[in-house]
């Protein structure tokens, strides 16, 4: 016998839950990202509204920018997924610790300065005798696509690696019973029902190759300019507000227009499967080594020689660059190893607000109503394709007075960085949820389970993985993050370690680049390590399956 | 830093700012950022850094922006002008800093505008001698110059540089690798100012008051390698070994800088980039 709280009470809960999953991450992005974009962008534009933009667009420089900003982006994307599908299907099949040391080694890039990046593909050129004639990459277009695919290259075997091994693998069977090749399985069955993910993944590679500055200016050369790079260049140097407000919005229209596209290609022909029964079916070996050959050479051979420079001592080697990084030398306002300690809760506090916002807005994303829907599949995929000088900038004029006056709390840097990592979490867990067969749901429904333990028993072991991917990608942007929050101010409390870094590289002297290169490795080795215990963190799942439930 | 403290001028994000050089000195004194105070431990620096006669910002600092260049690595003689970076001995030898987007840069185009009869034509014949342009100091330094494993012997860099690469060098050494080219040196001086609008006047003035003390002034050289306006302070051992200071260097008023600077770097980038 149910008595009136017994039968109220559960409703009252879902009730408070459809407005926390809609109102938290509604509020986070509304405060931090709405608010002081719209304010810098106001500030800009002002009373002018948007005539500048028309006189912008007309401009041949501009459309000039524009056309190389739009086209790289695409060829960065394209380029990717090429060479990173592949190698997608291998980390999909891949069973215990080579399969941790795989999720680990992929990530490791979203942690490199770019500054640093350049300097290992040098080395690595020159080492193999690439640094002249026809092979000369340093300042070419090559050089930035080459760059765009090493960091981007985690973005489509993770995301794209993690939905793939959810899917149920008897149906290629199936299609090889019928007499189909392994090829045209691939492309008939394989590929259609892997789109979701690829149009996901395909989304944030190309937002970050459309937003990327180190590379272009390092790699591309001066020549070389996107809208990203217009941005600093107008508003930092140039102190023209107004010119860089200008192209801030078309940055913004060209990116909400693009995610509109790619969120509409994620969510056509929905392809409902269940959970995966049987492993799928092994690879051949040239196909599974061929993958490795790329693996290590992208990603290897400029960490291996990374590792060489830091351990690089005198004439000799040792790890006397590792033992200085407990010191502060005068270049940074803390030692290097106190760098990584805030680094690494800055990371803790972005994942966690990364996933607690993210987890609810792909709900709302995938089961909320049709309008709130678009509005949050857009919204909070914007700051990933954002401008860093808007995010920055904004931040600094919006967040000023109180009860929001962050800009020389600590608490900011964490918070900006939970921005650019949301859109992992969203973007990997929206197409996993939205491929449960209703079928399930509506039988656990029907056998009397509520909505909570429905999303408890049915949506989270299936959306959990992908969950811990985007987590595992929040986690390592925030390492990583050198962008909005350069233009912060810093003290030994907001000291990171890219920043710290940086400095580091500003006087010249061996003994500071060893301890940069070293500072490098031990990032490499952290990210690493914390991507692969996020992952294996889904034993421990109680509280968040109590959390899920309670939604 | 200039940018952003004119963003949020009127409610600052700290009491002083210090870092300010003169050439985007009058950009900042432009937007008012500043109220004047004149410390009474200015009587310890030299007239010549003291460029604002109001006293809205107090000189700290000084460095000088040169050609670096290595040594051993030289090709020809060592260039003793900025015209003799032209010479075809020194072709392909030379990485310079994109003005547009580093500070050097930006200092060494000015030096090359006070420094030289006709400054366009200077860079003509520069970029056909093969000169390279990097978007920061990090990449030129350590990657198209010689000290990260670059090919090339020359850099725009600091006077600094030399006694830098002597207190870090890996294995030590007696002597720096590196030598600057006097003629080519433009100075930099660092200023800092009590930002209107801060909520502790008192306490912002005392700071500035502090940074001219010779216990802040004698710890200027190797903490932030650059040089100190006072001149009662002491220099560091291998400062006065490796460094060396242009007795006249190359300068340009800071107004003159900002009434003309867009204009300069948009010429420098279309002769050099082309």
């Amino acid at each position: 016998m149910d008595g009136p709280v017994g039968r109220d009470s559960p409703r009252i809960a879902r009730f408070a839950g459809r407005w926390v999953a809609v109102g938290v991450p509604a509020a986070f992005l509304g405060v931090f990202f709405v608010y002081p974009a719209a304010a810098i962008l106001w500030r800009g534009l002002g009373s002018e509204g948007f005539g500048p933009i028309s006189e912008l667009i007309s401009s041949p420089r501009t459309r000039g920018v524009m056309w190389f900003t739009v086209w790289q982006a695409l060829a960065s994307t394209a380029i990717t997924l090429v060479v990173a599908l592949p190698a997608a299907a291998v980390v999909t099949r891949l069973r215990g610790r080579g399969r941790h040391f795989l999720r680990g080694l992929v990530t490791v890039p979203f942690v490199l300065p770019t500054v640093v990046v350049a300097g290992a593909f040098d080395g690595v050129f020159d080492r193999f005798g690439l640094e002249d004639g026809g092979f000369r990459l340093r300042h070419t277009v090559w050089a930035i696509l080459l760059a765009h695919v090493f960091f981007n290259y985690a973005v489509v075997v993770r995301i794209v690696g993690s939905f793939w091994s959810g899917l149920d693998h008897r149906v290629e069977e199936q299609a090889r019973v019928l007499g189909a090749g392994p090829i045209q399985t691939f492309w008939a069955v394989t590929l259609p029902r892997l789109r979701p993910a690829i149009a996901s993944a395909s989304a944030i590679v190309f937002l970050f190759s459309f937003t990327s500055f180190g590379v272009i200016l390092l790699l591309g050369g001066p020549r070389r300019a996107t809208l990203e790079t217009e941005i600093y260049r107008q508003a930092v140097t140039r102190g023209d507000l107004r010119s860089a407000a200008g192209m801030a919005l078309v940055q913004l229209l060209a990116v909400l227009v693009l995610i509109a596209v790619a969120t509409r290609l994620e969510r056509r022909r929905p392809v409902p499967t269940g959970v995966a029964h049987a492993p799928p079916k092994p690879l051949g070996r040239g196909f599974v080594w061929a993958n490795f050959a790329v693996m290590a050479a992208l990603l290897g051979s400029p960490i291996a020689i990374l590792v060489e420079r830091s351990l690089s001592v005198g004439d000799g080697y040792g790890l006397d660059h590792y033992r200085a990084l407990t010191e502060r030398v005068p270049q940074l306002p803390a030692s290097a190893t106190t760098a990584l300690g805030n680094s690494l809760l800055f990371a803790t506090i972005a994942t966690g607000l990364a996933l607690v916002v993210g987890t609810l807005a792909a709900l709302v994303v995938v089961h909320g109503r049709a309008g709130l829907r678009r509005v949050f599949d857009l919204g909070l995929t914007l700051p990933l394709g954002t401008s860093a000088v808007t995010i920055g900038f904004g931040i600094l004029i919006a967040l000023d007075e109180p009860p929001l006056d962050l800009r020389t709390s600590w608490w900011i840097v964490p918070i900006a960085h939970a921005l650019v990592g949301t859109p992992f979490v969203v973007r990997t867990m929206v197409p996993v949820l939205r491929r449960i067969d209703p079928q399930i749901r509506e039988a656990a429904a029907v056998l009397g389970a509520s909505p909570g333990r429905v999303r408890r028993l049915v949506d989270l072991p299936i959306a959990g993985r992908g969950m811990l991917v985007g987590a595992g990608f929040a986690f390592a942007v925030s390492l990583g993050e050198f962008g909005a929050t350069s233009f912060l101010p810093r003290s030994p409390e907001t000291l990171t370690a890219p920043l710290a870094l940086y400095r580091l590289l500003s006087t010249p002297g061996e003994l500071l680049r060893g301890q940069a290169m070293a500072l490098a490795v031990v990032l490499m080795v952290v990210v690493a390590l914390a991507v692969v215990a996020i992952e294996a963190s889904r034993g421990s799942r109680h509280g968040a399956e109590m959390a899920w439930e309670s939604l | 830093m200039v940018s952003e403290a004119i963003l949020t001028a009127g409610n600052p994000l700290g009491d002083v700012m210090f870092g300010v050089d003169n050439t985007f000195l009058a950009r900042a004194l432009d937007a008012e950022l500043f109220e004047p105070y004149e410390s009474p431990n200015l009587a310890n620096v030299p007239d010549e850094f003291k460029l604002d006669s109001q006293h809205r910002v107090t000189p700290i600092d000084y460095g000088d922006v040169c050609v670096n260049y290595w040594t051993d690595a030289l090709p020809a003689e060592a260039p003793e002008a900025l015209e003799d970076l032209t010479a075809p001995e020194l072709a392909d030898q030379l990485v310079v800093q994109n003005p547009e987007t580093s500070s050097p840069g930006l200092a060494f185009l000015l030096a090359t505008i006070a420094g030289t009869d006709d400054w366009e034509q200077f860079w003509a014949d520069l970029a056909d001698n093969g000169v390279a342009v990097t978007a920061g100091w990090e990449d030129a330094y350590y990657g198209e110059f010689i000290a990260g494993g670059g090919d090339r012997s020359m850099v725009v860099s600091y006077a600094s540089s030399p006694p830098a690469e002597v207190i870090y060098a890996d294995p030590p050494v007696d002597a720096a690798p590196t030598e600057v080219l006097l003629d080519s040196c433009f100075r930099q001086i660092e200023f800092a100012g009590v930002l209107a609008g801060t909520d502790h006047p008192a306490e912002a003035r005392a700071l500035i008051d502090f940074m001219l003390t010779p216990t802040f002034q004698d710890d200027v050289p190797l903490n932030m390698f650059v040089f100190p306006v006072a001149d009662s302070a002491t220099l560091p051992q291998a400062f006065v070994d490796h460094a060396q200071i242009a007795e006249d260097p190359l300068f340009i008023d800071p107004a003159d800088i900002e009434a003309n600077r867009d204009e300069w770097t948009d010429r420098w980038v279309e002769i050099v980039l082309g």
